[in-house]
């Protein structure tokens, strides 16, 4: 499977991630307007302890449980720093902060103790932390693609819902849309997706897939609609090149590959984005301050009528 | 008479809007001036701008006759309340010691005397006996005391202040109005962003009625008439009726 | 000293320096930045390695030095182009980090430097790396290093202490009364990254994390008072290396990820019992304002 032409497993994989960076790409754009990119991090990280408490229970390699387990972390991680953060002086970054590095201290410590018992690599949970697509098999990308459908499909149906409640949540509860339930729903998502990457792309990394296709979308264009499609095209797109590349030496990570895939195409969008691009921000600069130069009552002029 | 202030076709911009379009005026020296204008008429950005907190895009400002950085020692400014963290882990002295910073330079400790001077300034604002106590213990009110002493502890000749009586109780109004009207009678100069129309009169003897640029400023009893002041807000507000937010 | 004297004084020295720097970091509304540049050190680490093929000490702080303040710098830059801070934040620091992963995986495999020891440091080894110093004899590298670190961090936060507090406190203020905040802001990222690479060795990226944010975060909990808060940092940060240590013993496992365990029940405790800020203590309190 390293030379060109990928193994039939391989294939799968290919697909899972493909299906994988699409929801992540929808769901980060979602976490970019709740301003919560770091959000996404200090929760993949806290998914590990459970992971492994997963696989200690089981005792082998479930994929369900494992996935249950990272849930249940992710989920206490998010409590903890709403709970932190409303009920002491301590800001919503150290909340964050302290639970991402305990949690993945914690997940550490009990990683050592199951590998030390079964057998490192017995258990392949070394995959989890930067992730190793080519330990799927074919049922776990069924799960995975399966999941990440479901996340695709209550994005899509509920879209103008999402979109009210990010943008305006106030008033979005006036016209009735609740806001509890909306929040719920949007955690569930996040959760899922990070859930679903983890083996993929690893627990370090998976914030990556969720914060950067947005970023690079809201380069190209400032309709909220197309911001989510394209961020989702880009997700799809680095987690396809990213799972082809990493399948080029054995053993490499998936999770970074990804990761950098993503990263060229932000560089891409910086420099030559639609809207904010650097090129056109250039363009532009230099316009204006032509039009600076230009003496004060032909400016009026132009202003027209703007003025009070 | 030299001006304290001289600000000319100041421009600014925040997110790609001009909030700030050639404004010009100049401030005469012992006056109390209040900053009047609309929500989102470029207050504060004026303030910002004058003191190189915000980039300015074109434009000159000079203080007693020479750049900013030359006179930065003789110019106090009061940043809103709401620009600090008040769970800062410091005390209301220790706050009002931060106003002698710059004085006291690098790589030296405030001394006792700087202590003394501190104290003195919350003696001034009444604030005496809340000196050890944490800042985010104190009310609105006592906070906004807390900076103004921090203010006079600087001694400077003019002061730069941000809504200093924006959600305080009257008794600190009041002591705060009474310390302002104290600088003037000492011969500083005051200019403050202010937003209640109904309280300009009694307290100000200068007004600046902006609204992206100067609409008109000078003595309060000439600049602040119902036609200007429709002229700044649009005509969205009822003169002398409800103050605007 | 003994093998494990020697853990147990290296730990203390990062739970030290960290617990001061931590301080600063908690209270410039930092956290996550640390967290950035915690992962982006290692970028530093082997761009360092592989331009020198060695893993020497001074090659490898310059190298994470350039890489911490780059990060800053790339950072404001993104934000200043409107990307939200926090979303500047995540896209650097991932991929910087990715690009040091997929380096040692593709070009330095063999070398000392692997994907494990980036994670979770090495601190076992560090009693056996050492070097003859005059006067005090053998002692290991990474103590030397923890040592010239924490004297740096001493130096700077005591000699400016009064600059780091009103940059923190109010940047307004500071600039107009002539303190350069920007200037103070990069200083400041430079500590954390000496911080955090001298770390490094002993616990890795992300434990690195929990040494610089939650013994600050659990000292907050405790006290009024920025100097106390700073005391109370650093000696969180030993009782949180030592207690970790001893867990580790305990259970066998990994010393690094234990003693990150060991700071979360620091603060948890802190965060239930502070006569202060804990939340026992808001209960039993009815409200402090009605007082």
């Amino acid at each position: 499977m390293m030379i060109a032409g990928l193994s039939h497993n391989a294939q799968w994989v290919l697909l899972g991630t493909l299906i994988l960076g699409t929801a992540a790409g929808i769901i980060g754009c979602f976490a970019y307007w709740k301003r919560q990119s770091l959000m996404s991090d200090a929760l993949s990280h806290a998914s590990l302890p459970g992971v492994i408490i997963g696989f200690a229970l089981v005792g082998s390699k479930n994929l369900p449980v494992m996935l249950a387990g990272a849930a249940a972390g992710a989920l206490l991680g998010a409590l903890l720093i709403h709970w932190i953060r409303s009920s002491s002086r301590i800001k919503e970054d150290a909340a964050m902060g302290i639970v991402l590095s305990v949690f993945f201290g914690f997940g550490i410590m009990l990683l050592t103790m199951v590998n030390r018992m079964a057998g490192a690599a017995q258990s392949g949970l070394d995959s989890f932390i930067f992730g190793q697509a080519a330990s799927m098999v074919q049922r776990d990308v069924w799960l995975m693609s399966g999941l990440a459908l479901l996340v695709l499909i209550v994005s899509i149906v509920a879209f103008k819902e999402w979109k009210l409640f990010l943008f305006d949540s106030a008033f979005a509860k006036g016209l009735g849309l609740s806001g509890r339930l909306m929040n719920a729903l949007y955690m569930f998502c996040l959760v899922l997706v990070i859930v679903v990457g983890i083996q993929a792309v690893g627990v370090i990394l998976m914030a990556a897939l969720l914060i950067t296709p947005a970023v690079s979308a809201r380069y190209w264009t400032d309709s909220f609609g197309r911001m989510v499609i394209l961020s989702a095209v880009f997700g799809g797109v680095s987690g396809a090149v990213g799972t082809v590349l990493s399948a080029y030496g054995s053993g490499w990570p998936t999770g970074p590959f990804i990761v950098l895939s993503a990263a060229a195409l932000f560089v891409i969008s910086l420099a030559f984005g639609a809207r904010k691009g650097i090129v056109i921000q250039a363009v532009q600069q230099h316009r204006l301050r032509k039009e600076l130069m230009k003496p004060k009552h032909e400016r009026r002029a132009a202003e027209g009528g703007n003025a009070i | 008479m030299t001006s304290v202030l001289q600000v000319e076709g100041l421009s600014a911009s925040y997110r790609k809007n001009k909030v700030l379009d050639n404004a010009t005026f100049t401030v005469k020296p012992g006056t109390l001036t209040a900053i009047v204008g609309p929500n989102g008429a470029g207050k504060s950005t004026l303030l910002k701008t004058i003191l190189e907190l915000h980039p300015s895009l074109e434009g000159s400002v000079s203080f007693f006759g020479a750049p900013y950085v030359k006179v930065k020692s003789r110019v106090g400014y009061v940043p809103q309340r709401g620009s600090v963290d008040w769970d800062f882990p410091t005390d209301a002295l220790d706050v009002v010691l931060m106003g002698l910073y710059g004085r006291i330079g690098w790589l030296r400790r405030p001394g006792k005397k700087h202590r003394e001077q501190a104290m003195q300034a919350l003696r001034e604002m009444g604030m005496e006996e809340y000196a050890s106590r944490q800042i985010s213990q104190l009310s609105g009110g006592q906070q906004q005391r807390v900076f103004l002493a921090r203010a006079l502890v600087m001694d400077a000749d003019l002061y730069l202040l941000d809504e200093p009586l924006a959600g305080v109780d009257a008794a600190t109004e009041k002591a705060i109005m009474a310390t302002l009207d104290l600088l003037k009678s000492r011969g500083k100069t005051v200019l403050v962003v202010h937003h209640d129309l109904q309280t300009v009169e009694d307290y100000f003897d200068h007004v600046l009625l902006l609204n992206r640029t100067v609409i008109a400023h000078g003595p309060t009893a000439e600049t602040f008439t119902e036609s200007q002041v429709h002229r700044a807000y649009g005509g969205t507000l009822r003169w002398k009726g409800v103050a605007s937010g | 000293m003994s093998y494990a004297g020697w853990i147990l004084l290296t730990a203390s020295l990062v739970g030290v320096s960290c617990g001061l720097v931590g301080t600063l970091l908690i209270l410039r509304r930092m956290a996550m930045m640390a967290d950035a540049i915690s992962h982006t050190v290692l970028l530093g680490i082997v761009t360092a390695f592989l331009v020198t093929r060695e893993l020497s000490g001074i090659h490898m702080l310059i190298g994470s030095v350039a890489a911490g303040l780059l990060t800053t710098l790339l950072v404001q830059w993104l934000h200043s182009l409107g990307v939200q801070q926090e979303a500047s934040i995540g896209v650097v620091f991932t991929s910087f980090f990715a690009l040091g992963v997929v380096l040692i995986s593709t070009q330095a495999g063999n070398a000392h430097l692997d994907i494990q020891h980036t994670l979770m440091g090495e601190i076992t080894f560090i009693p056996w790396e050492k070097s003859t110093l005059p006067l005090l004899g053998e002692v290991p590298e990474a103590v030397v290093t923890l040592s010239i670190v924490l004297i740096i961090v001493l130096i700077a936060i005591i000699a400016f202490y009064k600059e780091w507090k009103i940059t923190s406190f109010d940047p307004a203020l500071a600039l107009s009364l002539g303190i350069p905040a920007g200037l103070m802001h990069y200083a400041f990222m430079g500590l954390v990254s000496i911080t955090t690479v001298a770390s490094f060795d002993a616990v890795g990226a992300i434990m690195v994390v929990a040494m610089l944010i939650t013994p600050a975060a659990s000292a907050y909990l405790w006290t009024d008072r920025l100097a106390v808060m700073m005391a109370l940092s650093g000696a969180f940060g030993i009782l949180s290396a030592v207690f970790g240590y001893y867990i580790a013993l305990w259970l066998d496992t990994s010393i690094s990820g234990s003693m990150a365990f060991a700071t979360g029940v620091v603060f948890m405790f802190s965060f239930i019992v502070s006569p202060k800020h804990g939340i026992l203590a808001k209960r039993l309190r009815p409200t402090t304002s009605s007082i």
